[in-house]
């Protein structure tokens, strides 16, 4: 009883932060805060993606920053298509976020369909590592682009358009964002808590025992793999937006061991706790490299002691909820 | 044909370096099942103390030395500080925890040595190239580093099949309690195991230093490639090591002459350049996740 009462007021609480810090923004003068806040939304997005198969289905990804560096480049690459006028496939392009977005995330879907595939015929390291391997491939895929900025990147002239919003301001476009975050979260609550997130579940507790139950794990590991690579292409496709630039980076492997750290930082498999995790994490990098050029002779030590004392993350110290 | 054999050797010499870096990694792991993803900043460690002990002494053997040890001790600390907590964890706290032992190196290094990387020479008695075909002359640090990774291979199968440590390395990857329990000290046995795969990585470090650019994040390029090593071969097996270093720095070289060829005879010149430098870096990760679809525990996994 009390633990759900705790859990309304930090959920409420962090939910007025989120929606209050463009106002903080303004009254403190300082316009970083605000794109510190779009930061911690977008990678939110990821994080609570990734959540639920490394939280809930125990399927350690090291390879997500591949579907956030998709979502990030179809919306560049159509971008680049639309703004240089040379069709694409065809296709003369878009500005549209409404045809933009979607298009990012059926990319991200299908990639996903095929590496979830292949994956899941492995388990335990081979796994974490084929999907490493995995990424690492469409890192040199982004790379080798040249046309699309190989190395560099590829900037973006100006965000995608929706219909009587402006994405081109800043605080609309932070809005947007949290909306995202706030329907995603809810959509990855309602998946874990059904009947297939139960079996999810099960799965990752004793999976010899749901086989003999008659489950067959494939298909629920698989859905929820694509699910998790489609809310962290959102997050990729928000990124591009935001920074209106994107680069092999975003697909990195660091960026990947980024993401899993966040998590387990935040709590595993507690979906809310991802969120808090992405806003101690991104406010920690700010904070550190503002104060020290040499910030990672802090962040590193700081990951090692999460790893080694943080068993149940921000999330499992407020709420007691479990952990992975 | 020159090429084909200058490119076989190429392979080999790269082969023979991540060996070094796959047979400590593939140990630590079938014995103590942890992932150390630190393993490549131990390569980067010895590479710069070699570089420092040279720049100072003028030695190539004190840079050995001083790779060997630099490495070893600095394995041998993040395993008593750190790594010793992380044995009945699962995988994904040992990915974070070294995770984060990666980037304190990599600015602790830069912090000590500075930014700008250093230079080390091809020592003396090792520069030059000897004649092995007509017309093919093949440098000599590059076969001196391919003899180091055949003597490593050779002595490491003395050493596990042959010596009272082999056998309590064997004994402790099949069952640990057992060992503990016949009174091995079976915490130093783990913390040996670990320099020595330290020093494995120092070894590396100070061989390749001449031969490829010494600077920071070194060590993660080659830990990647290490761990695609270990999986290809079978984790935990030092002979799937060695058949797996050796295929993946033959594709990697073989590729690297060849694809790029190829892809002309279908594409324009420019656009086969950048897809091939593209398909080359990718094309070991392709042969890992084939080998892992056929043989999801790699070619030759260690027998339980």
């Amino acid at each position: 009883m009390m633990t759900s009462r705790l859990r309304l007021a930090v959920v409420a609480g962090g939910l007025a932060l989120l929606l209050t810090a463009p106002l903080l923004a303004q009254l403190t003068g300082s316009a970083g805060l605000l794109g510190l806040a779009n930061r911690i939304a977008i990678y939110a997005i990821a994080a609570v993606s990734l959540d639920l198969i490394l939280g809930y289905g125990a399927l350690v990804s090291f390879g997500h920053a591949m579907f956030f560096g998709l979502g990030g480049y179809a919306v560049g690459v159509i971008a680049f298509h639309t703004g240089a006028g040379e069709p694409l496939f065809g296709w003369q392009g878009s500005n549209a976020a409404l045809i933009v977005w979607p298009l990012a995330l059926v990319a991200c879907a299908l990639l996903a369909t095929v590496v979830g595939t292949l994956s899941l015929k492995t388990s335990g390291v081979q796994f974490i590592m084929i999907t490493l391997a995995f990424a690492q491939m469409v890192f040199f895929v982004l790379i080798s682009l040249q046309s699309y900025g190989g190395d560099d990147g590829l900037l973006l002239d100006r965000r995608n358009t929706l219909p009587f919003i402006d994405l081109s301001r800043p605080m609309t476009f932070y809005y947007v964002c949290v909306a995202l975050l706030v329907a995603w979260t809810a959509f990855c609550a309602r998946v874990v808590n059904s009947r297939f997130g139960l079996v999810l579940q099960a799965l990752r507790q004793s999976e010899r025992r749901s086989i003999n139950l008659g489950v067959d794990p494939f298909p629920f590991r698989l859905t929820a793999f694509v699910i998790s690579a489609i809310g962290t292409g959102l997050a990729g496709v928000l990124w591009a937006n935001y920074a209106r630039f994107v680069s092999p980076d975003m697909a990195a492997w660091s960026k990947s061991g980024e993401f899993i750290a966040i998590v387990v930082l935040g709590g595993l498999g507690t979906l809310l706790g991802p969120i808090a995790g992405t806003a101690v994490f991104i406010a920690l990098e700010q904070i550190l490299s503002i104060w020290t050029e040499h910030w990672m002779i802090v962040m590193g030590p700081i990951l090692t002691l999460v790893a080694l004392f943080g068993r149940r993350g921000i999330a499992g110290r407020l709420f007691g909820e479990r952990n992975g | 044909m020159i090429l084909f054999v200058e490119q076989a050797l190429n392979g080999l010499q790269y082969g023979s370096m991540l060996f070094l870096l796959a047979s400590g990694l593939t140990l630590i792991f079938g014995i103590m099942g942890v992932i150390n993803l630190t393993h490549g900043a131990f390569y980067m460690v010895g590479a710069y103390s070699a570089a420092f002990a040279v720049l100072s002494t003028g030695s190539f053997l004190v840079g050995i030395a001083a790779a060997l040890l630099g490495a070893g001790l600095y394995a041998v600390l993040v395993e008593v500080a750190v790594v010793q907590w992380l044995y009945r964890r699962d995988h994904l706290y040992q990915v974070l925890a070294t995770l984060g032992l990666i980037l304190f190196t990599n600015e602790a290094v830069s912090m000590i040595f500075g930014r700008r990387p250093p230079l080390m020479d091809i020592p003396p008695f090792l520069q030059g190239s000897i004649p092995l075909l007509p017309g093919l002359d093949y440098p000599l640090m590059r076969i001196a580093f391919i003899v180091t990774g055949a003597l490593v291979a050779i002595g490491l199968w003395a050493l596990v099949n042959h010596t009272r440590v082999g056998m309590l390395i064997r004994a402790g990857a099949d069952d640990r309690e057992m060992v503990d329990a016949l009174g091995i000290d079976i915490r130093r046995l783990y913390t040996l195991v670990f320099g020595l795969g330290g020093a494995l990585c120092g070894l590396a470090g100070v061989m390749a230093a001449p031969l490829l650019a010494i600077e920071i994040g070194m060590g993660e390029r080659v830990l990647i490639t290490t761990f695609v090593v270990i999986v290809i071969g079978g984790v935990g097996s030092v002979r799937g090591a060695l058949v797996g270093a050796l295929l993946v720095g033959m594709v990697d070289s073989l590729g690297r002459a060849y694809i790029p060829q190829l892809l002309q005879l279908s594409l324009p010149a420019s656009a086969a350049d950048t897809l091939g430098a593209g398909l080359v870096s990718a094309s070991i990760y392709v042969l890992m996740a084939i080998v892992l679809l056929v043989r999801p525990n790699g070619l030759l996994p260690a027998r339980r």
